[in-house]
């Protein structure tokens, strides 16, 4: 165990709190740096399609696990970001004022779900946001002088500096780069008023009305947030999967994206990304589960969301903290062994309830 | 000038009939408490206050200014912070965050400062800190500071709801039975802070509460209510041997035993 004496304020508030983090942190990013040394082509392909999924992840985290707010509809969000971006792109926008003019969009479109959101909470806001996506999804398949329809539309190669997207390596650190960007604006405005006024009106939203904070004003900002960070990660998925089509933005994308964050651990940053490596590698293991399986089994049509929802189920039933909080615990046993007591994370019912105002 | 005064309040729900015509005056400095039995229209009347019901008729003015037009959000920014009768609290934030979001009227920084950190954001979150620290410090909450607000032992998060209520620097604190689920001990003690908070900080108190001593204790005036209509107002002695008070309280049984 380390215990660390604090003298200044300003070690509240330092992001990583001592060398021992400063060293682990490091060596992370020296590994990520070092992936392409490190790993073939196809894998480190699949790296670029964790990291975008982990800056959607950001966004998504803000919004779930953060602000509280549920959405079953940030696939809707993602289509908007890669469609907008790859139009852009056809227009002749250099890539990073494209992706800009495609986060911009996306977080118009988050404004405008926002309306709703602010009379709804919990299961009504879901299917609020799941009516969306389908509009979304829905009108990208019509609109076909725009987006192609479902004859789909082909992503244009970009280059930033001379090196083109469609090189692996250059799109690895394209994609790193901007997820640690995303995340350290998430991280920074979490220890700053408004990232804190979000968790004031996840955990109440009556007192965080009657500290100062508009519920109208940081919901909807939240969303904007939010949906800005996804339609990133649209744009740059756009590249990675080379040509749209409405069905890879349709309701199971949706839904991974919340299992991403939940499987992660919600209101966890960590959680993003253990969430993001689960969702980004879960359809190699299940291919290679394929492989091991007899055919008859192999072969059952929907296989891969048949385990994904099972797992989402099993996650929220055997750990509701998420695979980051599962984590945690385990360092706890691990730092306090042999005293680790065996119901030190049993839940603990609550017997108050307050009077809610609504 | 009073600080706050309510004049002819009233509020229905449905048929049942919360507040009529209720007006009192609260002056500044003083501590000033509001009694009366359960669904005497207390609490109603805090809500109203702090905007989260919308009065039927009546006007609030607080430091010369309307606040029946203002949306519940913009109170906190006139000078008026309140707790909640079974506390309001972040629960999966710690002591520490729930006082900083109290700080959260004060803020000068954007938001795209705050998303890259500048020196601005750094040096606000510093004298937050400082606010926060000062509360921590009067209120002797330093043994919580980190810990996460759910877990917390009920007593203590009281305190931290009237800690939190600090951090907003308010000019009137509503304190919503503040010794609800206290022990003799800890309500000694908060008579103590009540003191503290007023004198010291010179923060006028309105609270609505049920213990006789800490009223009588603390308060400089006491208004009571039954039924949501005005009782009686004066000194804690005055309003405790007023005959409608008692009427209200102990019902007419006091009347007739004190007949014969």
């Amino acid at each position: 165990m380390r215990f660390l004496k604090k003298t200044r304020y300003e070690q509240d508030i330092a992001l990583l709190e001592h060398n021992g983090q400063r060293f682990w942190y490091g060596l992370l990013l020296l590994l990520v740096l070092g992936a392409p040394f490190l790993i073939d082509g196809f894998y480190l392909g699949e790296l670029s399609l964790v990291a975008i999924y982990a800056i959607a992840g950001c966004g998504l985290m803000l919004l779930v696990g953060f602000t509280g707010q549920v959405s079953l509809g940030h696939a809707a969000f993602l289509a908007i970001g890669a469609y907008c971006h790859t139009w852009c792109l056809g227009a002749g926008v250099p890539l990073l004022p494209s992706l800009l003019i495609a986060m911009s969009l996306s977080a118009a479109a988050g404004m405008i779900v926002a309306l709703p959101a602010l009379r709804m909470t919990g299961i009504y806001l879901a299917v609020a946001t799941l009516a969306f996506a389908v509009i979304v999804e829905q009108g990208i398949a019509h609109w076909e002088s725009v987006t192609g329809g479902y004859r789909g539309l082909a992503v244009p190669d970009a280059s930033l500096f001379g090196l083109s997207v469609t090189d692996t390596t250059f799109f690895y650190y394209f994609c790193v780069a901007l997820m640690l960007l995303a995340t350290l604006a998430l991280l920074n405005l979490l220890r700053s008023p408004t990232g804190r006024a979000f968790v004031a009106i996840r955990d109440s939203e009556t007192s965080a009305q009657g500290m100062g904070i508009g519920l109208a004003r940081y919901k909807t900002l939240a969303f904007a947030l939010s949906a800005a960070l996804t339609g990133l990660a649209g744009g740059l998925l756009a590249h990675k999967i080379g040509y749209l089509a409405p069905d890879a933005f349709n309701l199971i994308m949706s839904i991974q994206l919340l299992l991403m964050v939940v499987v992660g651990g919600l209101g966890s940053i960590h959680g993003i990304f253990y969430g993001a490596l689960f969702l980004g590698f879960l359809p190699q293991g299940i291919a290679l589960l394929r492989d091991a399986l007899p055919p008859a089994l192999a072969n059952i049509p929907g296989l891969e969301p048949g385990i994904f929802g099972a797992l989402l189920i099993l996650m929220l039933i055997v750990e509701p903290d998420g695979l980051y909080g599962r984590w945690l615990k385990i360092r706890q046993y691990l730092d306090e062994f042999p005293l680790y007591r065996a119901k030190t994370h049993k839940r603990q019912k609550q017997f108050l309830r307050t009077e809610r105002l609504r | 000038m009073s600080l706050l005064s309510v004049r002819e309040l009233s509020l229905s729900f449905g048929g049942v009939r919360a507040l009529s015509d209720l007006s009192f005056d609260v002056e500044k400095g003083e501590v000033f408490s509001i009694i009366g039995p359960n669904g005497a229209g207390k609490t109603t009347i805090f809500n109203l206050i702090s905007r989260l019901y919308e009065p039927d008729s009546g006007r609030i003015v607080f430091a010369g200014e309307e606040m029946t037009k203002l949306p519940a959000h913009r109170i906190a920014a006139q000078g008026i912070a309140r707790t909640f009768q079974n506390t309001e609290l972040f629960e999966h934030a710690s002591v520490l965050d729930n006082l900083l979001i109290g700080c959260h009227v004060h803020r000068q920084t954007s938001l795209f400062s705050q998303m890259l950190f500048l020196p601005s954001v750094r040096r606000q979150e510093l004298a937050f800190r400082k606010v926060a620290e000062d509360v921590i410090d009067l209120l002797d909450l330093a043994a919580w500071r980190h810990q996460v607000i759910e877990g917390l032992p009920y007593g203590v998060r009281k305190m931290v709801e009237i800690a939190r209520a600090l951090c907003v620097q308010p000019s009137l604190l509503l304190l919503d039975e503040p010794s609800s689920g206290l022990n003799p001990e800890e309500t000694e003690d908060l008579a103590f802070w009540l003191e503290d908070i007023n004198e010291e900080l010179g923060i006028t108190v309105l609270m609505v509460e049920h213990d006789m001593n800490l009223v009588a204790q603390a308060s400089d005036r006491v208004l009571a209510v039954a039924d949501g209509q005005f009782l009686a107002l004066g000194t804690a002695d005055e309003v405790r041997s007023h005959p409608d008070v008692q009427r209200a309280y102990l019902g007419d049984a006091a009347d007739s035993g004190a007949q014969a």
